[in-house]
């Protein structure tokens, strides 16, 4: 750190005092300014859901992350810059569609996602696992097993498990509707309450 | 690396203060904005090592000077400030900007880039192309000079306000009436 010496303080104040309103319509005008000039790789926000606060980052491409919150949203967003880019900024107008459907969804009032997803974050048989999860329709389940069929590999049970584990789109794409064959929840990113949760909504709606 | 984001949250109120102090607040904010949109786009290639807040300044003091060729080149014609309500200081620190625009570009600098920014001599000279006793002479200059031309709004407001001449004082037992006479 570099100390500023005492004589600083002899500044007059209006040299120092900085207005947070002003800014934050700086740092809104720079998200913009950014995105118009194509600099802007990864647009992020945060919403507040019963399952507490998610953050939401997206791409030019779609929606690439929804991270619960002990997942750690500030250590989240630092894989984020290092696997895709670092030139993130909090832009919640670029995020305003799923934030909306999000709303919706919790309120029981939507059952389909309609958002550009970017899958960038899955790879390989994960990603062919998840890219099924849409199709377990909403308020309905799947064992572990099933979907490890529909993915065209019935013993890949375990595989399964890890896909929905590293899910980088939960709630969005559903790998909460996976249970375990004996109906029980299984285990679930965002803790099991969430799982248990998102399922009572869908089961009530 | 941290998310860009991150660096807006810590030193933008840094960065703005160094706009304003450097060219004004009529023409500090689009200076913030070019900043941290040349920073963005540099962003991805800035070594893990590299003093942030440095390269924050530095990239701050290239716009400085691009606006100030701008305005020599084309000057505002009078009353035709822009129109940025935000950036209108109070009336009471126009002479506060007004002493700080009067300073020689090396003082209105070197208090810019080391009080406000805080940055060591050795950094702002680097930046600057000057020598670090050069920067803490300009820096101390800069301050003496300030004193001298403004005087602080704190100890303004205690100052006696002058009256206009013949003015008397109403007793202050009387509470101003509200309705206005015409």
């Amino acid at each position: 750190m570099n100390s500023v010496e005492p004589e600083s303080s002899a500044l007059p104040a209006p040299l120092r005092a900085v207005d947070p309103a002003v800014l934050r319509a700086l740092q809104t005008h720079l998200a913009a300014a950014a995105a118009e000039a194509g600099l802007l790789d990864l647009s992020y926000t945060t919403v507040d859901t019963p399952i507490g606060k998610l953050l939401l980052a997206a791409t030019d491409q779609g929606l690439v992350r929804v991270a619960f919150d002990r997942e750690n949203h500030d250590a989240v967003l630092e894989q984020l810059a290092g696997k895709i880019s670092p030139r993130i900024l909090h832009s919640p107008a670029r995020l305003a569609a799923a934030v909306r459907q999000l709303d919706e969804y919790f309120a029981g009032r939507r059952r389909v996602f309609e958002l550009p997803l970017d899958w960038r974050l899955a790879k390989g048989f994960r990603r062919e696992v998840l890219a099924h999860l849409p199709q377990i329709a909403y308020g309905q389940t799947e064992s572990y097993a099933q979907v490890a069929a529909a993915a065209g590999s019935p013993k890949a049970v375990r595989a399964v498990g890890t896909a929905c584990g590293t899910n980088p789109l939960p709630v969005v794409v559903p790998c909460h509707r996976v249970v375990r064959s004996d109906g029980s929840f299984g285990g679930y990113l965002g803790g099991t309450e969430a799982k248990q949760l998102l399922l009572t909504l869908e089961a009530a709606a | 690396m941290k998310p860009f984001e991150q660096l807006v949250t810590e030193h933008g109120a840094m960065v703005l203060r160094v706009c304003r102090a450097v060219l004004g607040p009529d023409e500090a904010e689009d200076a913030w904005s070019e900043t941290f949109l040349s920073a963005l786009k540099a962003y991805p290639e800035l070594p893990e090592e590299a003093n942030t807040e440095a390269w924050l300044v530095t990239i701050a003091h290239r716009k400085a000077i691009d606006v100030t060729r701008k305005r020599s080149r084309n000057p505002l014609p009078l009353g035709e400030l822009p129109d940025r309500p935000s950036a209108d200081p109070p009336e009471e620190d126009q002479d506060l900007w007004d002493a700080v625009k009067a300073l020689p570009d090396r003082q209105r600098e070197a208090i810019a880039y080391h009080y406000l920014a805080g940055l060591p001599h050795r950094e702002v000279a680097a930046i600057t192309g000057s020598t670090p006793e050069a920067v803490r002479r300009a820096a101390s200059d800069g301050i003496k000079n300030l004193r001298r031309t403004y005087l602080a709004p704190a100890a303004a407001s205690l100052a006696p306000v002058p009256l206009p001449v013949g003015f008397v004082p109403a007793p202050t037992s009387i509470s101003v009436s509200k309705g206005e006479t015409r």
